[in-house]
Parts: structure tokens; sequence; C-alpha cells
């Protein structure tokens, strides 16, 4: 392998390769893709460029997505966390798509992106397509995991809650695909392939086994859609046989959510197609406190996408202070770990929870009258108390 | 019994549809639900009512149903129709419905589809379901007093349509490994059911319709359904109307329920958020459900379980069931023995000892089902012996 010659392309991966002993075909050397990631576990992340600091795109969004980044890039400063966040916004009243296409660049670039909800207004033509699909699809990110566990200082109905779901992120119901062939009839075609089926599978089942989970359990509603949902299934129960430490069982979507209502200790790692994901991370974060407080992941082959776990723009809260930063905060602590940043992580990590757990600074939607502001400047003072390393002036 | 009804024609002095709907298997016709009359009675008084036991727990409390009518002295007979859900032939599902279709009123427990058979083998209960056009799945989700609940208070009526949407398992496989499945929805169903839901709140005295859709994503599909009930939402001005995301409604459900009336969706939304708020209520065994047909009307348990691993243990709450029975005689316009077995199993629900396993307490089915027979003796005359 030639140094010299690769050098040539915008990417540092050929250095670590020897090293890390990663396989990559010819092809891949060739495409902006940084890294080739076989399994989660051997994944490396994009090298750190221009002296040890990540470059991470940052996509505002719409709602209360700018106000959160930017406290975000507050704290990032505040605690002198090695990243730069490389700012991509992304219009979404523009019909044209060259904004999201600069944005997938971006990311196909850095490899890492965090993100806030871009508005699909669905007043507009249907050829006008989410471009929050659009980044998911063109970037190939398959799989959606959101870890949804209770969080102390929080009140809830239930407690001890901790599933991790996965969810199948590109296709399924969300393809896109609709016509009307008669008038007044339209069909909306969903789409289960064998690939990503298993795909997603095995990812299940990998992440389950890393990070020590009894039991997976898949979703679905086989007995009515008996090809798709049939397939989904019968794809888990292949990847579920070369994992017999793994506890594997099925369950019907709507019984599911009957017993997420009532009994959701029940559950450990679920794994569904798209819509039925949709749904039960929406069941789930209404079950630990609503949809500020929990991060979501998308994760594809090459990139990783953090946001939200629930997708708000929150648009009736934008920039009124309101706006509960924990899902936001956590979903950035989720990127540091990805960046094996794990100190910062954990240390913005520890702040965020224990300021959740004082009641007096809890925002509108877990009940209290604390502000956005509030918050941050707690958390800020959490960290400072922690350690040395931070910037003089909160 | 062509001639029969022909016969009792001048004496009912009703309208029974034209002369070809009594030479033909339907019994009445009904344009709108309040002006609908149930099928006549027949046999000095008494209706007749198809009876499907189905699986699982279905015989077994269909059983404790016939019991309890016999013994309220209650003017139904069942025909009883087996559906066997392991034969691959049709034959006994179009029994069923033929038989729906002679009575107009069924009460049926849920049919198992096994889905390791092949594709072919469609579902019984959705077979039943088109064949007899039941385009309009209502659910009344209340809280009962007594049982144990993290929610109080909720009331939702859930209106779900019940033939197309997600479930007109039209599936197939061009290319080997894609599977790809259709979600039919049309103008008309939409418009139907969204005519249905409007005029139910309007009966009921509802002040909000909430149409749930996902229309972000879907956007011709359920486009044209949310587009459907902004137009008939206009012809109700005294109705308020507003929409919701699914996603965002089952996370409202399981924070904020209070916040919904009435709620109207396509069928596999339906399904889910009706299961989300039976599991609110209190579980499976408490919640009746009615899929209403422009000329049937069939009853059955909400979230149509059909309780495999309970079956035959004496164990199974037959709370839903007895609503459903409930909800039928209602239909058939009995509404005293109605109110007066709703009210024997409410009084029930309230003795903590009495609760079955679902819902946290260790009593059997039989003694439920003993105590609302006790309850019903002794608040009037009109019974058998015990």
């Amino acid at each position: 392998m030639s140094i010299a010659a690769r050098s040539a392309f915008f990417h540092f991966s050929t250095r670590l390769q020897p090293w890390t002993g990663l396989k990559s075909t010819a092809n891949n050397l060739k495409s902006p893709a940084v890294c080739c990631q076989r399994k989660k576990s051997s994944y490396t992340p994009p090298p750190a460029k221009y002296g040890g600091r990540h470059t991470v795109t940052l996509i505002p969004g719409d709602g209360i997505g700018p106000e959160l980044l930017n406290h975000v890039r507050e704290l990032f400063r505040f605690c002198c966390v090695p990243v730069d966040f490389e700012i991509v916004r992304v219009d979404s009243s523009a019909s044209s798509e060259d904004d999201i296409n600069n944005a997938v660049t971006a990311i196909k670039r850095n490899g890492v992106a965090l993100k806030g909800n871009i508005e699909t207004n669905h007043n507009l033509p249907p050829s006008h397509k989410s471009k929050n699909k659009l980044l998911r699809t063109s970037l190939d990110l398959y799989a959606n995991v959101m870890h949804c566990q209770s969080l102390p200082g929080v009140p809830t109905r239930h407690k001890d809650i901790d599933v991790v779901i996965i969810r199948e992120n590109t296709e399924g119901e969300y393809s896109s695909l609709e016509h009307e062939n008669v008038p007044g009839v339209v069909e909306s075609l969903k789409i289960i392939t064998r690939v990503n089926s298993l795909r997603i599978a095995e990812y299940a089942f990998n992440l389950a086994r890393e990070k020590g989970r009894r039991k997976v359990t898949a979703v679905h509603k086989a007995n009515i859609m008996k090809l798709g949902d049939g397939l989904f299934l019968q794809c888990c129960k292949e990847v579920a046989a070369g994992y017999p430490d793994i506890t594997f069982d099925n369950m019907i979507v709507d019984n599911t959510t009957m017993q997420l209502v009532s009994k959701p200790q029940q559950f450990d790692v679920m794994v569904m197609p798209n819509l039925y994901g949709n749904i039960v991370s929406n069941v789930c974060a209404g079950l630990v406190g609503g949809p500020g407080l929990v991060p979501g992941v998308n994760y594809g082959k090459d990139y990783a996408v953090f946001e939200t776990a629930t997708r708000n723009t929150g648009k009736s809260i934008a920039n009124k202070n309101i706006a509960n930063p924990t899902a936001t905060l956590l979903a950035s602590c989720l990127m540091l770990d990805h960046l094996k940043l794990h100190a910062y992580a954990r240390m913005i990590r520890k702040a965020v929870l224990k300021t959740l757990s004082e009641t007096q600074l809890h925002t509108a939607d877990l009940g209290g009258q604390g502000t956005t502001s509030e918050v941050l400047h707690s958390i800020m003072q959490e960290i400072q108390r922690g350690g040395p390393r931070t910037t003089e002036q909160i | 019994m062509a001639t029969l009804t022909k016969a009792l024609k001048p004496i009912l002095g009703r309208q029974l549809g034209n002369t070809a709907k009594v030479f033909g298997a339907s019994v009445n016709s009904q344009r709108g639900k309040p002006t609908y009359s149930p099928p006549p009675a027949k046999y000095g008084g008494r209706h007749t009512v198809t009876l499907i036991p189905g699986d699982g727990i279905g015989p077994e409390l269909l059983n404790h149903v016939r019991e309890l009518f016999r013994f309220s002295c209650v003017p139904v007979d069942f025909e009883v129709v087996h559906v066997d859900s392991a034969s691959t032939s049709e034959d006994d599902i179009n029994n069923a419905i033929t038989a729906i279709r002679r009575n107009g009123v069924a009460l049926k427990g849920n049919i198992e589809t096994n889905h390791t058979m092949p594709s072919n083998h469609k579902s019984r209960n959705n077979l039943l379901r088109t064949s007899l056009d039941l385009y309009a799945n209502v659910m009344h989700c209340q809280s009962l007093p007594g049982v144990q609940t993290r929610h109080k208070n909720i009331d939702i009526i859930i209106i779900r349509e019940n033939t197309e949407g997600e479930y007109s398992s039209l599936e197939h496989e061009s290319v080997s490994g894609v599977v790809e499945s259709l979600k039919i929805i049309t103008r008309n169903n939409s418009l139907r059911i969204a005519d249905y839901a409007f005029r139910l709140a309007r009966e009921k005295g509802r002040r909000r319709v909430t149409a749930v859709h996902k229309a972000n994503i879907m956007k011709l599909a359920d486009g044209l359904f949310l587009q459907c009930c902004k137009e008939v939402a206009s012809g109700y001005p005294d109705i308020e109307f507003d929409s919701m995301i699914v996603d965002n409604t089952t996370m409202q459900l399981v924070s904020k329920p209070h916040q919904f009336d009435v709620m109207v969706m396509p069928n596999l939304y339906g399904n889910v958020v009706s299961n989300v708020c039976a599991g609110l209520v209190g579980g499976p065994g408490l919640v009746p459900g009615a899929n209403y047909g422009r000329d049937y009307a069939v009853f059955e348990t909400a979230t149509r379980n059909t309780g495999k691993s309970i079956a035959n243990r004496n164990i199974a709450n037959p709370t839903a069931m007895l609503l459903a029975s409930c909800l039928m005689l209602d239909h058939l316009k009995l509404h005293d023995y109605a109110n007066m077995i709703r009210g024997a199993i409410l009084t029930t629900m309230n003795e903590t000892r009495l609760h079955t396993i679902d819902i946290g307490g260790q009593g059997t089915t039989s003694e439920v089902v003993q105590s609302i027979m006790r309850i019903i003796q002794s608040s009037g005359p009109l019974t058998t012996e015990i």
C-alpha cells in the first residue's frame, strides 16, 4: 500500500489501516467515506484533524433546534471539548433539494452530525419529500437506536424502565412510494426487504450482546401483513439462531403497546420495522417523562447522526426559553462517546443528570417552571465544581 | 323465512326495505344510524343473534354470556356457528357470514390466525369484517370504578376504519427478497368513516373530534384521509376538529390522555391506539368493542385477544365480553336488560376481592359471573332460579 499515492485523497484512514487491521476494498478507499466499519464493535471514529480536534456537522433545523444546539455549542466551548462544529443550514420551506444535499455532503465529509428536526410541511405537494428522511436514506442510516431509561428525579407513573429500541430507519412504510391510479383510491407501498431486515436484526443482536442484554423482542404484525412482516420476523429468527446466548421472542405490535403501558419492565431490547418503531419509541418516551428527555441516534455503516429520539420540531415553544435541553444535551454526550471522548461525555452527562434531580429546575414539560437558560447555567456550575478544565467565565 | 317476514310486514308496519331485499338474505336497510331499526323480533318477540365462539377464551366466556342471558330471561336466542381456525377451507367463515346476514347481529370471540400458515390463508376475522363491510370499529374507553389504574377518569371514543388501510392483505414479492405491502386509502371509505365519527360525536354530545394520521410521511394516503375528515368537519360547525400525528398521539396518550375526546383514524393506527387506551384503563379484559356496518353489527372485545394461554382455566376476565353483550342489547333496543346487566357488572367491579388476575386480584371467572347473577337477582324479580 503506497501511502503517498493515497494521500492525494482527502482522508486519513489509510494511515490508520495498517495499525487497526481493518479490511477495506479498493473501491472504498476512493470514496469520500472516511472509514470502513464492518461491525460497530470494531469501528474507529473519524480521525481527529487539525491538532486533535474533531469536526462535527451541525444542522440547526427548525423550532427549538437552533436554540438548543446553540446551548450545546456554548456548553462545549465552556468545557473545552475538542469538537468544532460545521454549521449547515437547511431551509425547510425551500422546494429545492440543494440545502439538504449540502448537508449530506458535509456529513459524508465529517462522518458525524448533530441535528435538530427539520419541519415537513404537509400542505406542500407530495413531490416535496421530508428532508429528514432524505438525509437518512442518502446516508443509509439504517439503525435508529433509542435507549429509554427512567431518569432519577423525574416523576413518572412507571419506574425503572430500561428499554433499548432498535428501529429500521430506511424502508418499511416510509418509502414515500404512493400513487393514485384511480381518482379517490391511493395506494401506499410498504417495502420490506430481506437484506435490510437481516441487517437490522444483526445490528440488534450485536448491540444486545455488546451491552450484555438478555432478550430481544421482535415487534411485528405478521398475522395481517403475512408476507411483509412475515419476512421481517423470519429474518429475525434466522439471525437469532446465531446468538444462542440471547433469548428471542416476538410480539404483535398492538399487544406490545398495551403491555408497554401496563408492564414496561418486561421489555429489554426491541427490534422492529420503521412505523412500529416510530410509535413504540414515542410511547416509551412518554413513559419516561416526555420528548424532552430522550436522545436518539441514527447509525449507518459509515456515518452517525445524533438527535432527539422523538424528532419534534417544537414549533410552539420555539424561542421562548422554556424548551427542555436534556434530550439534545444527552444526544451530544452520545456523540462524544461515539468519538471516543468518554471523559467529556461522562462529565457532561453527570452534570445533566444531577441538574435533572433538582425539581425547581424542571422545565414546563416536566411540570416545573424552570427556563432553559437556568438549566444550562446549573449544568455549567456543576461541571465547574467537578474539575478544573473549563473556561473562565460562566 | 321470507314468507314470515312478509307476513310480519303489515303487523310491524315498519320499513323493511324493498321487495327485493325481502327475498334476499339481509334483514333490514338502515341509511343512517339515528334512523336505524333493529332486526325485527321473530318468533314471539325473541331476537336471534349469531354467536361465533372463536378460539382461546372465547368459547368459555360466551358460554357465561349465554348462562347469564338465560338467567336474566333476556329475549335473545343464540345461533351458534363454529369456525375452525385450523382448516384451510373458507366454508366455515362463509357459513358464519351467511348466518350474520340472516340475523343482522352477532357476538363473537376472536378467531386465531396462525401466521406460520401460507399467506393465502387469510385472517378469518378480517374476512368477516370485509365481507360484511363493517366499516366502523367503535371502542368507548372508560375508566371503570374500582379498577386501579395509573390514569383516572379516562373517557375516549376511538373510531377506527375497519376495512381498508394496511389490512388490505394485498402483498406480493415481485423480486425475491423484496416484499411490497399495499396500504389502500380511498376517498369513499374515508368520507364514510369521518361522517360516522362526526355523527356519533353529535349524538353523544361530544365536543371534539381528533383525526390521527401520519401525513407528513404518507402524504398522499394519509393526506387524503385527513382531507376527507376536514371536508366532513366543515359540515359540523358545532364540533371542533383537530388533527395529530400518530407518534405524538401515542406519546400524549401515555402522559395526558384526558385531552382526547373522540378520535378517528385509519386501520393500523386504530389498532395501536385502541390497544394503548385499553392498557391505560386496565387491560384487555375490560373494554368491549363494536363493529358497525350499514346493515350489520358485530360485537366483541375491543382488543380482539384470543387469550390462548389462559383458556379453560377459569381465570379470564369476563367483563369485556359481558359489556360487549350489553352493547348488543342496546343495539337491539333492549335497554332495560342492558342497564340491568351493566349495573351488576360495575357493582361487581367495585369488589376488589372478585378481581381476576389481569387486574391484580385472585378471583375466578365463575365467581365473577355468580356475583353478577346474585346482584341481578337481588335487584328485581325477573330471573330464573340460580
